[in-house]
């Protein structure tokens, strides 16, 4: 752990800062001008000329990047070229879509990822173990776009039973939004889970052989009592931090899966954004994303500290 | 573990690292089958001009979306070109792609986590941080931006997967920069007065091989994937040149009609993924004997 | 797991049948793409226009045989080759409750005549100015007598906004867009829905079977046919040849085929910026050869399953102003090797093909690569969403573009815009002072025989220069669930919703 709460707190301004700078930096490998792209078909030196100086491109760029940090702070991301829509708002409605997915996913990983885990560490070196290892390695290794199309192909196709895309929002009609979201949330989750599994397992090891553990053993608790209240609580911990840590992993894979699926969540949005040549919107979702992840990785820790007693005093 | 060390650590004493650990690697079964895949995609790759029964990008208006049968093993696809030669090709996309972009992220990360490392304070410090910021990003969606920004092409997806991967190449090269900085040998070294850039690469790098090594080949796994990732959504390998991720996504179209045009290159990405990850599974366990039981 | 998912199903299953014991009384429609802006002045895209079937009533319509019929007009007459008198149908209300009138005619066609960005101007070009006789009469005045003119009323630039709404809103009309049509505007979210709703007092209410209509944008075909078979859209605009065995193959699904107006082609650059200045874009030969190289036939084969027709024109050959007697050249790639060598052009010849992202046309562009190399041009596959592709187009980056236009029931609509010169389609920068005569002249005279062989003489002189290499004549290939009743196919491909219900 590097250093206290409070420094870790303070570490993030920079971080975020550095981000922004970056963010902002990407801005200018944009390529085209953004003023005649939005002066449209009339392409009038004056009205370009007029964009220019609305949207501070004739001022030097350090004060550019603050103008533009300032509207950030604001909540300002700015407008897309292709639908003159102000980022903020395709970023509220697109991305609650991706963090239902994502909170989807996370679930069923847990729930496929935990168990496994600990059944392969209570039955170390055992069949079970090896299959749980290997299967979790397959899922590392299969590439989620791939593993979208071959359920599409298999459960929508073939069996009929789930929508093969789209997506319906949970607040319309929750049968068919469950029945949108279940593949492409299993899809998501399945890499998660499969690093989930491998990290339940080592943390369930290393505190299936700790004191505390052995102390319970001797005293004569059963071993689903040792296994349930002493161990899995303490492999929960690291477990639940790698969540915050997994969450870019989700973001990215969203990316994919939604293209799959044809779901209107963020991932979608920077697909679709980078082939209408939207580069406002691309560099609007970077700046999100990083964001987010930053703020997550913080609070991870927090949870972390908060939850690990003997790390409190560091 | 740690009783058990005292005997053993003596008679190992006479053999090299690089023996202990190649007998470690070859002791297991999955780490051997992933070298021999490895090695069975990279012969493929390279004599692809050999392998392949037909042009990857001959099309023919007869054959088109044939299933799988003696003269066309994998079968036909939309335009009629054989998917065994494009799968063929295309791993030569897909292994170029990641051999190339893990070297421009070690070119970059590997010399900036030394760096960092020996360095300390106020190095370490501002490096740390810029590589925070970049790290903040989900990798995709940065490979994406800035595959965007250059123009979809196979080399730009190259530098955009590289340029996004150095970051974690240099927290892996810094952390085993710090562990061995901290040892007797190289403390000695520096204080008997050896400059510091001589001791960092007569001491330090060749010490720090072995993770940055084992990094690298699970870094090349997640290369591959981040190609045919970009590649699936029309930002990699370009038309006609085969990429598997460029033909999944020419396959959607025809999942009903032609499905094998989806499970092959599916099937080479899985089984090229898969043999790296094993590979630098054996590699980490064969390496580093502290990381105890299996993976 | 399997019994979560079992339970999953059951529950899917259950809600839909439900669902089929009580009609939704919504239309779910399948776009193949997302519609750019909702504002009739501005808008560009022909999936906008199936939307303003629903959301915005215009001044005429047209039949199934191509014929003008009234919507929002009544009737009309043409005073003199000049002027055109259209009657308006009286008691028509906006959504927002505000009266259509004259005055509310002069305005819309005024907004299409001045507004900036507007891409109706050039569509009603002819026009002087609106009069307005009485509260249910206008009077168009042509600078020029236009037989093509009323068929464009007939279009985006005889929608009629409602003038408060719009007045206020100004630019962010699009935004919440405000007509006469039997649908009123709910939400729209990009890329993902638009959403509108029944207008109780639309004049034809007692042909409007339901309560909400919802577009949704379905880029890839194999999606939209997915979505189809499972019963989540009722109606696909457009379903791919390849796809039309899956459905026929489906008893609850159906097919509407019919002919449609408009062509697919190759768009050259030959004076649209710096990126003119190739050997492809000076050369007429260099692009003579090009179009030797393809063979259309093949090319509609292999992507198509041979259900459209390769064609050497825009427009179609059930259209009164076909020239039977230019037809596509068959493939000749000796020839196109000897006319680059007549160029004097180094191979391999680098063309750069601006490909909208939909993926049959992306096929088709991988196609005319291969075929294309052959007679040693190395083409460049440029991918981009359509309605960006417009916009760099019209910037003149592009070399060569494959783009589609929908077709206008007058030939005019296929032609003037595009090849005359400095139109606003016009996007190769075409300018050639007979064809430009020969436009003008077609526009004059109204004999329909005088016209094609006007259209004839300029076919022969743009067959030359190819500022455009006319592929092929799509058809609309519309697929709907078999409950849809009352769907008419116009050859324009739009989704009318009159008449349109779900048997019980």
């Amino acid at each position: 752990m590097r250093g206290s709460l409070g420094g870790r707190v303070a570490q993030i301004v920079p971080t975020l800062l550095l981000v922004t700078v970056l963010v902002f930096l990407l801005q200018h490998l944009m390529p085209g001008d953004p003023a005649s792209i939005m002066a449209g078909e009339e392409q009038d030196p004056q009205l370009i000329a007029q964009i220019r100086a609305e949207l501070w491109l004739d001022r030097p760029l350090p004060v550019q990047y603050l103008h533009w940090l300032g509207n950030v702070l604001r909540g300002n991301l700015g407008y897309s070229w292709r639908m003159r829509e102000p980022i903020a708002h395709l970023v509220a409605e697109k991305l609650p879509v991706t963090l239902q997915l994502s909170a989807m996913a996370f679930c069923i990983a847990v729930a496929i990822g935990v168990p496994t885990g600990v059944i392969a560490a209570v039955r170390r070196n055992s069949a079970w173990d090896y299959l749980a290892t290997g299967v979790g390695l397959a899922g590392l290794s299969t590439p989620n776009f791939w593993l979208g199309i071959m359920l599409i192909l298999l459960v929508s196709v073939d069996l009929g039973w789930l929508p093969p895309s789209g997506y319906v929002p949970l607040s319309e009609d929750w049968r068919q939004s469950l029945a949108t979201t279940i593949m492409p949330a299993f899809v998501l989750g399945n890499a998660i889970a499969a690093v989930l599994m491998r990290h339940t397992r080592s943390a369930m090891l290393t505190s299936l052989d700790q004191d505390f553990v052995r102390t319970a053993r001797a005293k004569g608790l059963s071993e689903g009592r040792v296994i349930l209240r002493h161990a899995l609580r303490a492999a929960l911990v690291p477990v639940v931090t790698l969540g915050a840590l997994e969450l870019g992993t989700l973001l990215s894979g969203a990316v994919l899966t939604e293209q799959v699926f044809s779901i209107p969540g963020f991932g979608k949005l920077i697909v679709d954004a980078v082939f209408n040549r939207d580069y406002p919107v691309v560099q609007g979702v970077v700046l999100v994303t990083a964001t987010l992840y930053v703020c997550l990785n913080l609070a991870a820790d927090v949870l972390y500290v908060l939850i690990n007693p003997r790390l409190r005093g560091a | 573990m740690s009783t058990a060390l005292a005997a053993p650590t003596l008679a190992r004493a006479r053999r090299s690292p690089a023996q202990v650990a190649r007998r470690r690697f070859l002791q297991r079964p999955s780490a051997v089958g992933g070298l021999v895949v490895v090695v069975g995609f990279v012969a493929v790759a390279a004599l692809a001009p050999l392998v392949a029964p037909d042009d990857p990008s001959a099309t023919s208006w007869s054959l088109i979306r044939k299933a799988p049968s003696l003269l066309h093993w994998m079968g036909t696809d939309e335009n009629g070109r054989d998917v065994l030669s494009r799968v063929i090709w295309g791993a030569r996309a897909s292994l170029l792609a990641g051999v190339v972009s893990v070297l421009i992220a070690g070119g970059v990360g590997v010399p900036a986590g030394v760096l960092a490392g020996f360095a300390g304070g106020r190095t370490d410090a501002v490096l740390s941080r810029v590589v925070d910021a970049m790290l903040a990003c989900p990798f995709l969606i940065l490979a994406i931006a800035l595959a965007a920004f250059l123009g979809p092409s196979l080399q730009n997806a190259m530098i955009a997967i590289g340029v996004t991967a150095a970051p974690i190449f240099m927290r892996v090269a810094r952390a085993a920069t710090l562990d061995v900085a901290a040892s007797d040998y190289v403390e000695a070294a520096r204080a008997v007065g050896n400059p510091s850039w001589r001791v960092a690469l007569r001491h330090v790098v060749p010490n720090i091989a072995p993770p940055v090594l084992v990094h690298a080949t699970l870094a090349i796994a997640m290369a591959i994937i981040a190609e045919a990732s970009l590649s699936f959504l029309g930002l990699g390998q370009q038309p006609p040149a085969p990429s598997w991720g460029s033909m999944l996504n020419a396959a959607q179209r025809f999942l009903t009609q032609a499905p094998w045009l989806a499970v092959f290159p599916g099937a080479a990405i899985f089984l090229a993924v898969l043999a790296f990850n094993l590979v630098g599974d054996g590699l980490r366990d064969a390496l580093d004997p502290r990381d105890g039981g299996r993976s | 797991m399997r019994r979560l998912l079992t339970a999953a199903a059951f529950c899917l299953l259950a809600g839909s049948a439900a669902a089929q014991g009580t009609p939704s009384g919504t239309l779910h429609i399948a776009l193949r793409e997302d519609a750019d802006m909702l504002d009739p002045t501005l808008a560009r895209t022909y999936v906008g226009r199936i939307v303003f079937a629903g959301l915005c009533d215009k001044l005429f319509d047209i039949d199934q045989k191509l014929a003008i019929v009234p919507q929002l007009a009544a009737g009309y007459e043409w005073s003199d080759p000049k002027t055109l008198v259209v009657h308006l149908r009286p008691n028509v209300q906006f959504q927002d409750g505000e009266a259509m009138d004259a005055t509310a005619v002069k305005y819309s066609i005024d907004r299409h005549m001045t507004m900036q960005g507007s891409f109706r101007r050039p569509e009603i070009s002819t026009l002087d100015h609106v009069e307005i006789v009485d509260p249910l009469t206008v009077r168009l005045v042509l600078k020029s007598p236009s037989s093509p003119f009323l068929s464009q009323l007939t279009d985006r630039a005889g929608m009629i906004v409602a003038p408060k709404a719009a007045e206020t809103a100004g630019k962010d009309f699009a935004l919440h867009p405000v007509c006469a049509g039997p649908f009123k505007f709910v939400e729209r979210v990009p890329q993902d829905r638009i959403v509108l709703e029944r207008f109780p007092e639309y004049w034809d209410a007692e042909n409007i079977h339901f309560d909400r209509v919802i577009y949704q944008p379905m880029a890839d075909t194999s999606v939209r046919l997915a979505n189809l078979q499972a019963g989540s859209v009722d109606l696909v605009e457009q379903i791919v040849p390849s796809d039309v065995a899956a459905v026929k193959r489906d008893s609850r699904l159906k097919l509407a085929i019919s002919n449609a107006l408009g062509y697919y082609g190759i768009t050259n650059n030959v004076g649209n910026g710096a990126r003119a200045e190739t050997p492809f874009g000076r050369d007429k030969r260099v692009r003579q050869a090009f179009e030797l190289a393809i063979d259309r036939t093949a090319l509609v084969q292999v992507v198509y399953n041979g259900m459209f027709l390769p064609t050497r024109q825009a427009v179609p050959p059930d259209s009164p102003f076909y020239v039977p007697q230019d037809q596509p050249p068959p493939r000749d790639v000796a020839r196109a090797k000897a006319l680059l060598q007549q160029a004097g052009a180094t191979l391999p010849v680098a063309v750069d093909l601006l490909t909208p992202n939909s993926p049959d046309v992306r096929q088709a562009a991988e196609v005319i690569q291969s075929m294309a190399a052959e007679a040693g041009f190395d083409v460049h596959i440029n991918t981009m969403e359509f309605a960006s592709s417009l916009d760099t187009a019209q910037n003149g980056n592009f070399q060569a573009y494959l783009l589609a236009w929908s077709g206008r029931a007058d030939a005019d609509g296929n032609l003037y815009s595009f090849l005359y010169t400095g139109q606003a389609q016009n996007y190769s920068h075409y300018s050639d002072k007979t064809v430009d005569a020969l436009l003008d002249q077609s526009r004059a005279v109204a004999d329909v025989g005088q016209r094609r062989d006007l259209y004839a003489k300029m076919d022969a002189q743009a067959d030359q220069d190819l500022p455009i290499i006319y592929l092929w004549t799509p058809k609309n290939i519309v697929g709907m669930t078999a409950k849809l009743q009352g769907f008419r196919p116009v050859p324009d491909g739009m989704i009318r919703l009159q008449g349109l219900a779900m048997a019980k």
